[in-house]
């Protein structure tokens, strides 16, 4: 019929697209024709914007009825607007050319459009024109243009060798002036040297120039090499990881982007998207709880549970209801293959966990047939007559169906819903205590539960209601609230059924992972696409948020300005006073919230942001998302963005570092990410082990790298003042660059696999990472210790060469050799003193290069043409020469020994005292005996809050409190002290506000308890 | 806009397909470099490592220090310095005058005590202070291509200003280092008879061998306005201009001494030491210093104490340091790897700083 397959990338705009099920959209379509008569089709957004339901898209009306093979023959005109990257606005209008009927201007909105990266589900195939492809489609102007990315390491190396390059260019500028000041005086004494009297005009520039040349070494070309090298060989090992290579999906890690991988080890904000990252997102039915009986509560799988199975068998009346509302209250759609077996086509995954585990309990949905349903009970099949659907909507927190059994041909209201909006609807007199306990029992599981009801409906009452709730779909103003409020009619006096408990699965190891990042002092954000309540939910399971009395949720809500404003400005004022607190505090905000906040308050969230080390924002768009991103990286904090889908890729590609997980959401995420791994889990060894590794290895590279070219470039310095400051270069220019190349960059290179604690204590002790994100091993008072080290080993070199080699034998090309060798020997025990673990190759490399120096050094004076012709060879048989190393090496490695030691011992950091406890074997595990003197902060807590009459406004109360799950418990181990370096950390870190958040402090008395707190604090 | 009837999609089925069949196959390879697993030792530095390190190196230090200092007493020294002295009393007021005068005598007899015997072979060195052969305009003024062999006669490139002669040929040696040439001559004698010094074998073999070709003869040499330093020997090849040759060994430092000579008869002490020494060298326009050194050689090189005194004190210091980190170590005794030292574990509050 003229279809012909064609390649993604050729689609044009214009062309007829046609799909067919489960085929991913390849661009961006108007829907003009489906398998569906009534023109429907179903889509799966998940990559798009997080949502795991299915949804419903419409063929554009006018093209309503028309055949396959007219589709064909379409011809017509669509007006869209210019590319943007809106997911929820389309506007633009249809018209179908003659002779097609239907000759108006049709409207289309987002309903009708297939976006790309969808994919089309339980649709044999749809068909649709191509409105915008490639980069334009919404996706792709959602995806943005990825910025190269610097780590903070190499800005700080950036600002180190502007900090150089200036102090060479004081340098240079001294020297010349010098160095013309006595050209014009003292060198005009030296008849040997001819100066002429009067010089060009550009004499004076002669020597400043000179100078330049000799100290262009002293910021370090190799750096970069050895810089490049090293990124590229730290993204291999990431590539060769065997711990991060994921079995279950095949996949290995990998690092895209090879530079950046210090930035892991500094790691301060982690934003992760939440389906498919955190979870599964794969919905599996666990327990219920039927007519005040517990199933799955022993075995933790309800499938299993041998009482509910005999229940069943039994044919109790109250557990068969249970399973008919499981197999009957839904939208979904059975199909059956060929070879019989039936699967299911379900909007949610909560619908499809309870028909699969309905049809495992043997009421099998196994047809829908138009408005009748078929269930397989036990070999009998039921019939029921669907008349009205009473759909789910977020305000309404329930979906009903209402159905005529065939059998009996009663009429019976079938619900489920949340809790809170069932419960309260129950027949007065039934005991609904049970049914709450067991509500409340799941969720702190981390279930999400689902309350099933039934009523028998009497012909009259349907019939009555029947018609009122025609009237209210077929009005056109307000009719979501008119429907609402005939729904609401119908669905009271229920009689509670059970409970049901479905696990969202969080992905393997996922809480742990979150609470060892936690303690490493990083802060979490989720950002997701999904619904409020559910996002909560995970949070909680996942360690994301702690549970009621030691976590605090704040909610920021509103639907317009004002209001966001006074929510925020309530959160702001409770998350001041809590800062100081050991509470878990996290705000909750929703999409229109955040942008109506981002808007117009801009300041004040950002105040919130830096004060919250956990927020959860839920139904953001990909946009947002990024802007949150870009939001943190205004405030200067290193961002990791996770993600899975397509909604992801701007957030990803936003921030520091980009993580995507290969997982079920396609690869696009993975494909745009800086590093790609198999499970969110890895995310913890990507960080501690290799980012900390990666930063650590940096850190001594590249500082080392200035301090051997510095140390060369002083003594060219020194030598300098003793050769009539006229730019002579002490060191040939063969071993001026062969040291820079060669002799000090061999034996750094292998500083990538020195490691100073061993893997499993870093995992241990997270907290260790607090080095590598305050930058502790790279800074400028770091840099100054190298910068003086390099000045020290300078000086000794100069001095005991010129010491040991004056007079009969101060010839100029044995001096430099010795000045050199000198150099070399330092440097080989700099790099012994500054390397933590020696392997193999490390000794190779130190020992080897010490070796090869002396090697290519003698070949080198084998040579008459060289310069150094037979030096090599003079001084190697001269005993002063090797006094003279040994006493450059004492006496420059004492003090750095001695420095080094009396730190270590006496002045010890945490990663000091890690390497001693590893030593002396053993992990460290931590100990109890904190406990005590958390009691007693615990009790200051206490003083602290009665202290605070004020602290009881309204967005004090719990969140929660919303929902009849307020008094949740933790069930997980929760650690009693992981929160107290971090809490410090933050109000180090975030010294900048401090000052003005005690400022604002209103009330005295809690400045006075904080101070009290505080110096609490430090006496600990 | 034409809505073309053609057009299908495949995207997402190829690559789940194709995956299918290559499984097992994207596990990294194992080896211990992938997985930084490398069996390595980690040295920490222990209080027992770092005393007995800094107790061994000054046990070794002091002696071999001790060895140096007594080596370089033993060398026996005479220094004379004769830059002033060997300029009448009346022209002292403008010695540059006095050198730069073609009638002035510059004969000056010197005598020299012999402090404690020296043994043979015994050098004879000058010594200028002062004179920068580093300097960067000097030591770059020569050309190592024309001292070598004949045919690079007209390479006088890097030679300026010294590179040509007034009549427009080539010197040879060129450059300033050759035209500055030092040009004292000292004639020794021991009780009124002549002392044989040895000029002989005074450069480097591998410099007469290879860098000064011995069919260089020297052409054109002072021969413009301005007059350096020593004349050559035009007869003579460079091979054999050894003075040339040592001087050509530019120093590093401003202050040197270059060999002049051997004497090859042992001195005895007492003994008085006659020098007739022809002051020609103008050190006078930058106030160099000249000095005439007499001195015996042992293992560790000329008389030069520093090497010792720098090992006895590194040595020392070595030794107080192990002795101060023992007196801290007992003072302040610290168990090492105590885990309540961490600050997340010992303070609740955290202050990691």
């Amino acid at each position: 019929m003229g279809a012909v397959q064609i390649q993604a990338q050729d689609i044009c705009v214009g062309n007829i697209v046609w799909l067919r099920e489960n085929d991913e959209v390849p661009c961006d379509l108007v829907l003009v024709g489906t398998s569906d008569p009534q023109g429907i089709c179903y889509v799966e957004t998940a990559a798009l914007d997080g949502e795991t339901d299915l949804k419903t898209r419409v063929i554009a009306s006018a093209c309503m009825g028309l055949s396959p093979e007219l589709l064909h023959k379409i011809k017509g005109a669509i007006e869209c607007p210019n590319p943007d990257k809106d997911i929820r606005r389309f506007d633009a209008n249809l018209r179908l050319f003659p002779p097609f009927i239907d000759n108006d201007l049709c409207p289309l909105t987002i309903n009708n459009t297939l976006l790309q990266s969808c994919y089309l589900r339980n649709t044999e195939w749809a068909c649709g024109v191509a409105v915008y492809t490639g980069n334009e489609t919404k996706l792709g102007m959602t995806r943005g243009i990825p910025e190269p990315k610097l780590t903070a390491v190499d800005a700080m190396i950036d600002k180190l060798t502007g900090a150089i390059f200036l102090f060479q260019i004081v340098v240079v500028i001294v020297l010349g002036i010098a160095g013309n000041v006595w050209k014009d005086t003292e060198a005009q004494k030296l008849w040997y040297v001819l100066y002429p009297k009067e010089g060009p005009w550009y004499e004076l520039l002669v020597i400043p120039l000179r100078f330049e040349l000799l100290c262009s070494i002293m910021i370090p070309i190799s750096i970069k090499v050895s810089l490049d090298l090293v990124k590229s060989l730290y993204a291999k090992f990431i590539d060769w990881d065997d711990e991060m290579y994921d079995h279950d999906t095949n996949t290995p890690s990998h690092a895209a982007n090879t530079a950046i991988s210090e930035d892991l080890g500094q790691v301060e904000y982690i934003l992760t998207d939440k389906t498919g990252t955190l979870t599964e997102n794969r919905m599996i039915f666990r327990r219920c709880c039927i007519n005040g009986t517990f199933y799955g509560n022993e075995s933790g799988d309800a499938l299993k549970d041998m009482e509910l199975l005999n229940a069943i068998g039994s044919k109790r009346p109250d557990v068969i209801r249970f399973l008919t509302v499981m197999a009957v209250c839904n939208t979904v759609i059975p199909l059956r293959s060929q070879n019989g077996t039936i699967c299911y086509k379900a909007q949610s995954q909560d619908e499809d966990a309870l028909v699969h585990a309905a049809a495992h309990l043997h009421m099998v949905l196994f047809n829908k047939n138009g408005n009748t349903l078929e269930v397989n009970f036990n070999a009998s099949v039921l019939q029921y007559e669907i008349l009205d659907t009473l759909e789910f909507t977020s305000d309404r927190k329930r979906m009903s169906v209402v159905v005529r059994d065939c059998q009996n041909q009663s009429i019976i209201l079938l619900t489920k819903g949340a809790d809170e909006a069932i419960l309260p609807n129950a027949s007065s007199g039934q005991q609904i205590r049970t049914y709450v306990e067991a509500v409340e029992q799941y969720s702190q599981l981390g279930l999400r539960t689902l309350c099933l009801a039934w009523r028998e409906l009497n012909e009259d009452e349907y019939r009555e209601w029947s018609l009122l709730f025609k009237e209210a779909n077929s009005t056109l103003v307000d009719r979501e609230w008119k429907l609402a409020e005939v729904c609401q009619r119908l669905e009271n006096d229920l009689e509670i059924l059970g409970i049901t408990a479905i696990e969202d699965r969080l992905q393997d190891g996922v809480p742990e992972t979150i609470e060892t990042l936690r303690k490493a002092g990083i802060n979490f954000w989720m950002l997701t696409g999904d619904k409020q309540n559910t996002a909560i939910q995970i949070a909680l399971s996942c360690n994301f948020i702690s549970p009621e009395p030691k976590g605090q949720l704040l909610l920021i809500n509103g639907k317009n300005e004002d209001e966001v404003s006074r929510s925020l400005e309530r959160v702001l004022c409770t998350m001041r006073i809590t800062s100081s607190e050991p509470k878990d505090v996290a705000f909750v905000i929703d999409g229109w919230a955040l942008e109506i906040a981002l808007k117009h308050h801009q300041k004040k969230f950002t105040e919130l942001a830096t004060l919250s080390r956990t927020a959860i924002c839920c139904r953001v768009t990909p946009s947002q998302k990024a802007q949150l991103v870009e939001l943190l990286k205004s405030r200067e904090y290193r961002t990791l963005a996770i993600g899975d889908g397509g909604n992801d890729v701007r957030m990803i590609q936003q921030a520091d570092i980009g993580v995507g997980i290969s997982g079920r959401e396609g690869l696009q995420a993975a494909r745009a990410a800086d590093y790609s791994i198999g499970k969110f889990k890895f995310l913890k060894r990507l960080i501690l082990v290799h980012g900390r590794y990666s930063y650590n290895r940096t850190a001594f590279l590249s500082q080392y790298s200035f301090y051997k070219s510095l140390l060369i470039c002083f003594i060219q310095i020194f030598f300098s003042f003793i050769s009539g400051v006229s730019g002579t270069s002490l060191f040939n220019s063969v071993s001026l660059m062969a040291y820079n190349v060669f002799y000090t960059s061999v034996p750094v290179l292998v500083s990538i696999l020195d490691k100073d604690l061993s893997e499993r204590t870093v995992m241990q002790h997270p907290q260790i990472l607090f080095y590598c994100q305050t930058g502790r091993l790279l800074n400028p008072s770091t840099f100054a210790g190298w910068f003086g080290r390099s000045l020290f080993h300078a000086l000794i070199v100069f001095l005991i060469s010129i010491n040991v080699y004056n007079d009969e034998r101060s010839e100029k090309e044995e001096l430099s050799m010795v000045a050199l060798s000198g150099c070399i020997w330092l440097q080989a025990f700099v790099m012994v003193v500054e390397t933590n673990s020696f392997t193999v190759l490390q000794h190779l490399a130190i020992w080897g290069n010490l070796a090869a120096f002396y090697v290519i050094n003698c070949i080198i004076s084998t040579l008459p043409s060289a310069g150094m012709y037979t030096i090599m060879f003079r001084l190697c048989r001269q005993p002063s020469y090797w006094i003279t190393m040994f006493l450059i090496v004492a006496a420059g490695m004492g003090p750095v020994v001695a420095v080094k030691y009396f730190r270590y011992t006496y002045r010890s950091s945490a990663i000091n005292k890690l390497q001693q406890a590893e030593r002396l074997g053993g992990p460290i595990v931590s100990l109890g005996n904190v406990e005590p003197q958390l009691k007693s902060m615990e009790k200051d807590v206490a003083l602290l809050s009665i202290s605070q009459p004020n602290s009881r406004n309204p967005v004090y109360e719990p969140l929660l409190s919303d929902s009849l799950t307020s008094s949740r418990r933790s069930l997980g181990p929760a650690t009693p002290f992981d929160f107290f370096p971090t809490q410090s950390r933050l109000s180090s870190t975030y010294s900048r506000n401090c000052s003005d958040k005690m400022e604002t402090m209103e009330a005295d008395e809690v400045s006075v308890a904080m101070d009290k707190l505080q110096s609490q604090n430090e006496i600990l | 806009m034409n809505l073309k009837a053609t057009a299908a999609s495949s995207t997402s089925d190829g690559t789940s397909d194709s995956s299918a069949p290559r499984r097992n196959s994207k596990k990294p390879k194992y080896s211990r470099f992938t997985q930084q697993e490398l069996p390595a030792c980690k040295p920490i530095l222990t209080p027992g490592w770092v005393i007995s390190t800094f107790a061994v190196v000054g046990i070794i230090f002091i002696p071999i220090g001790l060895a140096s200092l007594f080596a370089s007493q033993r060398v026996v020294e005479i220094v004379d310095r004769y830059d002033i002295d060997c300029i009448p009393e009346t022209l002292r007021n403008d010695k540059l005058a006095f050198i730069q005068s073609r009638e002035t005598n510059k004969t000056c007899t010197r005598s020299l005590t012999v402090p404690m015997d020296m043994k043979s072979p015994i050098y004879v060195y000058y010594e200028l202070d002062n004179f920068y052969q580093n300097h960067r305009r000097y030591v770059k003024s020569r050309n190592d291509k024309q001292l070598q062999s004949k045919k690079n006669e007209n390479e006088t490139s890097s030679c300026d200003p010294e590179a040509n002669a007034s009549n427009g040929l080539p010197i040879v040696p060129c450059g300033l280092i050759a035209w500055s040439l030092f040009n004292d001559t000292y004639r020794f004698s021991l009780s009124s008879k002549v002392l044989e010094v040895n000029k002989k074998n005074i450069a480097w073999k591998s410099d007469q061998g290879h860098k000064f070709g011995d069919d260089v003869y020297p052409k054109n040499f002072q021969s413009g306005g301005l007059i350096g330093g020593a004349k050559l020997n035009a007869s003579k090849p460079l091979s054999e201009q050894e003075d040339l040759i040592v001087w050509m060994r530019t120093a590093a430092l401003p202050t040197f001494r270059k060999l002049w000579g051997k004497i090859e008869v042992d001195l005895e002490a007492n003994e008085q030491i006659t020098v007739v020494i022809q002051n020609n060298y103008n050190t006078y326009s930058f106030g160099g210093k000249k000095k005439l050194v007499l001195s015996t050689t042992s293992w560790i090189g000329g008389k030069n104490d520093f090497l010792g005194v720098a090992y006895l004190t590194v040595g020392g210091l070595c030794l107080f340091l192990a002795i101060s980190f023992i007196l801290l170590y007992f003072a302040r005794p610290r168990p090492l790897g105590d885990p309540s030292f961490l600050s997340w574990n010992s303070d609740p509050a955290g202050h990691m700083n």
